[in-house]
């Protein structure tokens, strides 16, 4: 039989002054099991916890209720004071009579009798507290990262830095992500290859990043510490030990195609490598298109190959490697915006977008840093931004602001100029947002020095006319109606999250909001974690990011995953499920609701009737203890520790009727 | 009308102890624990009929609790989580969601004022909202007055 010790503190008066603790400390010894209670005014102090551990040895008490503040704040003191007491520290709960009693109530009787209340609650609950051990988890001190952007280059660099090894899973054949497809970059129009190219040798270079691109993550079982994920490596049918890039084959392959790093601007081999910088410098061979794949016809780049790198046979590899931290940066891709009739994209050629004129300015892209009208490749040289396509619009487009689009189009318009002085840049936008260090003083500049003009309004029609193209719109300021006859109009579409994100979130066990962006643990206080523990978050995929922040949030992200990586052994909470494969009739109904996908089938011989049978088993290390199982499992299989039916129903009844009293 | 505390604590002030109705709260740790700790922190005040159970999620919360809880002569039951889409677990309030519209409907079913069941989402950041909700839940549960069915069964059958 538990012998129980309730300690009612008065908090300085914050609970005294509402709650008579001294009644409470009183009326708490008639409960069942309770063979000592006492008040004091700091039980959190340190002689308050000398006294509990006293009282423990001079009462040979069993369990622990402290009636003070919420268990958020001093459930874990107790639980270590308890454990100094020499008992399981589980055997411990706490009763919060300050924030939800004290401090919420004026009339002292009342607030009284709902403390007693409590603590009766809370020592029901502790009598059939069961003693749980925390388990340790080995560390397998490898990080994985997915996606290999600026934000996953970043991440893996600073994780080698600190000496572990980490693997970059890239779904294209090069490393780079969106970054790599800029001309310059905004605020400091420093050009966006010098910064990033550096980084993505460094990670090619670096013993301890291991590259897998063109390679896809198929599925990640385990937990932190000792994630099993499945990779698919895609047949590129070029043996990358062997190539070395020289370019004989692409050079070479007949075959014209276009180009989705350029935005389908500019042409692309069969067999290709997407930009000259990429890394790794070897090549794949598009299956699709490739003539020896498809007709057995051709054949000429591995004819021309000086290494006897090309290989047709190859096939995809699914390999499996163990993680003990995961960090997820897939960053972003762009809105549709042929939703809006209006803008006219699809129907006239010369409708483009943001990501088209970073193409278009780069010097090693598609028109070779030109601006020019894709429908007859002249030169563009009046030219209209459209800002907001997509974001803040709640019905057609997303809700959320896209926060870089009036960086990058004052950029663009910038470039325009700088490209050619005689260009005219009209910006239609709805509000300038550019919080950024020195962002303001850049858009003034866009603005004041390069003479960008500035439109404060919506475009409600591009059209054509004789030949040209219009955009009608309006400025707001001005409350005129205005007609540009326009080369080219870039559309500054919203950033939105990758069309696979739900995929892999499901994948992962991390959550998405409504807009598909995966969700950090915390907004502000834990902003790279997510609830998955050993699952962190960087860069454009949990919000729109500009660079200055993905890679903030990539060195944040490895520093979590290298803090992880720093332990031998991880604790796990033992407050999880369990099931009693006894009772356990195998209808798997708990598997359905476990938001971490801990509960597995095993088969069993059952003790009775010696048959073979299916039951639910939990992985310990998976279960987070939310209890949705327990509620799920009809026959009562499952229980959880710390929240034990048992104990439930005991804090129920305690609340009910005190028949023995009464009596 | 019968009287459900103990002697002892009847003994305690002047007032007759079930003057008032008395209400059970199943609050996740995350939200609605949380922002009932909040309503605290800021000094909100609500009227106390309302004792907490704390669980992980709400969906740890089993309707066979909201059951017991009336049964054993509870005036009214609150369950209350985060809002949906935000629970901790990420979908477990979706499922306790569907458990209790199955369950409200079983009440209803039996015969059981819907006064005395109520379900809310509540965030960690909602102190206000907290003691909002407890003024409500409890006045429509004070609206349906102490809860005597499963006693007058007993007594019916007996
Ligand atoms: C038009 C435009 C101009 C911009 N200009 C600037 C600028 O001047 N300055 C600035 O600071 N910011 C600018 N930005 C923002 C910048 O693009 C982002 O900050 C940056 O690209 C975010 O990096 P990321 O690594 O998070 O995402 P990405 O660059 O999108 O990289 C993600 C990578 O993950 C890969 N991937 C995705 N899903 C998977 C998967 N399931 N498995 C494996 N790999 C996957 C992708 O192939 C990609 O390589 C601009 C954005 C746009 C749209
Ligand atoms: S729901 Fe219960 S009975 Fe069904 S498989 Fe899971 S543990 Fe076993
Ligand atoms: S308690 Fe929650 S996390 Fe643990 S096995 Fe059950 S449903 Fe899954
Ligand atoms: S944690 Fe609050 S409802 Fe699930």
């Amino acid at each position: 039989m538990a012998r129980i010790g309730v300690f009612v503190c008065h908090c300085g008066t914050n609970i005294s002054a509402t709650v008579d603790v001294k009644k409470v400390a009183e009326i708490a010894k008639g409960f069942p099991g309770v063979k000592f209670t006492t008040d004091y005014r700091y039980m959190c102090s340190e002689p308050g916890q000398d006294l509990i551990q006293k009282m423990v040895k001079e009462h040979n008490l069993t369990r622990i209720v402290v009636a003070a503040c919420s268990p958020s704040l001093h459930e874990k003191t107790f639980r270590t004071c308890t454990q100094n007491a020499g008992l399981n520290p589980y055997f411990f709960e706490m009763a919060n009579i300050r924030e939800q009693c004290s401090w919420v109530h004026d009339d002292r009787e009342e607030a009284t009798l709902k403390a007693i209340d409590i603590v009766k609650l809370a020592a029901a609950k502790v009598g059939k507290n069961n003693p749980l051990q925390t388990t340790f988890i080995p560390v397998e001190k490898r990080v994985l990262i997915i996606g290999g952007g600026i934000s996953g280059i970043q991440a893996a660099i600073d994780v080698a830095f600190n000496g572990f090894e980490t693997v970059i899973v890239e779904r294209e054949p090069s490393i780079g992500g969106r970054m790599a497809m800029f001309d310059k970059t905004f605020p400091t129009l420093d050009c966006a290859a010098c910064i990033l190219t550096p980084k993505m040798v460094e990670v090619n270079q670096s013993d301890l990043i291991k590259l897998y691109t063109y390679s896809e993550v198929e599925e990640v079982s385990g937990y932190v510490g000792n994630f099993k994920v499945k990779i698919r490596r895609k047949a590129r049918l070029v043996d990358e030990n062997k190539c070395n890039g020289c370019g004989t084959c692409w050079q070479r392959c007949p075959v014209r195609l276009p180009s989705e790093f350029d935005m389908n601007l500019g042409k692309r081999k069969a067999i290709y490598v997407p930009f000259p910088q990429a890394v790794p410098n070897v090549p794949v061979i598009d299956q699709e298109h490739c003539l020896y794949i498809n007709k057995k016809k051709c054949g000429i780049c591995k004819k021309v190959c000086p290494f006897e790198a090309i290989d047709y046979e190859q096939k995809d590899e699914v390999i499996e490697e163990k993680f003990g931290a995961i960090i997820v940066a897939t960053g972003f891709t762009m809105f549709d915006h042929s939703i809006y009739g209006e803008y006219g994209y699809g129907k006239y050629k010369n409708v483009t977008t943001g990501l088209h004129f970073e193409r278009m300015l780069n010097s090693s892209g598609p028109t070779g840093g030109k601006i020019v009208r894709p429908s007859d490749g002249k030169e563009a040289k009046k030219v209209v931004f459209i800002q907001c396509v997509g974001s803040r619009d709640e019905a057609r487009g997303m809700p959320y602001c896209s926060r870089l689009c009036c960086m990058y189009t004052a950029k663009q318009a910038l470039l325009l100029k700088e490209h050619n002085p005689e260009a005219e840049a009209y910006v239609f936008y709805i509000d300038i947002r550019a919080a950024g260090k020195n962002y303001e003083e850049f858009v003034e500049r866009v603005q004041d020095e390069y003479g960008a003009t500035y439109l404060r309004g919506r475009v409600s029609k591009i059209f054509q006319r004789n030949g040209r193209l219009m955009v009608r719109g309006c400025d707001t300021l001005s409350g005129t109606q205005i007609e540009i006859d326009a080369d080219l109009v870039v559309l500054a579409t919203a950033l939105i999250a990758r069309p696979d994100a739900i995929k892999l979130a499901q994948m992962l066990h991390i959550p998405y909001d409504q807009n598909r962006l995966f969700t950090e643990a915390h907004p502000k206080l834990a902003p790279v974690e997510t609830v998955t523990t050993g699952v962190f978050l960087t860069g454009a995929c949990q919000s729109p990011k500009d660079i200055p922040d993905t890679v903030a949030t990539a060195s944040a992200a490895s520093v979590k995953a290298c803090g992880l990586l720093s332990h031998e052994k991880l604790p796990i909470d033992p407050q999880i499920a369990r099931v009693d494969v006894e009772i356990c009739s195998g209808c798997l109904a708990c598997q359905e609701v476990c938001p971490f996908g801990a509960i597995e089938k095993e088969e069993i011989v059952d003790r009775v009737t010696q048959q073979k049978r299916w039951v639910a088993k939990i992985a310990p290390s998976l279960c987070n203890g939310c209890g949705a199982c327990n509620t799920a499992c009809r026959p009562g299989a499952i229980d959880l520790d710390g929240f034990t039916e048992e104990q439930i129903f005991g804090q129920i009844e305690s609340l009910t009727a005190d028949k023995g009293d009464e009596r | 009308m019968k009287d459900n505390r103990s002697i002892k604590e009847r003994d305690l002030g002047s007032k007759p102890a079930r003057e008032k109705v008395k209400i059970a709260a199943f609050l996740c740790k995350w939200c609605s624990y949380a922002g009932a700790d909040l309503a605290g922190g800021s000094r909100k005040k609500y009227p106390p009929n309302v004792i907490v159970i704390r669980t992980p999620c709400s969906a740890r919360t089993n309707p066979l609790f909201v059951w017991k809880s009336l049964e054993k002569g509870l005036d009214g039951v609150l369950v209350s989580g985060c809002h949906p889409g935000e629970c901790h677990y990420s979908e477990g309030n979706y499922h306790t969601r569907r458990n209790f519209a199955v369950f409200r409907k079983l009440l209803e079913y039996i015969g059981i004022e819907p006064e005395r069941f109520h379900m809310s989402w509540v965030s960690a950041a909602e102190g206000d909202k907290w003691a909002e909700v407890v003024k409500d839940v409890v006045k429509v549960v004070e609206s349906a007055g102490p809860n005597t069915y499963f006693s007058k069964k007993k007594e019916d059958n007996g």
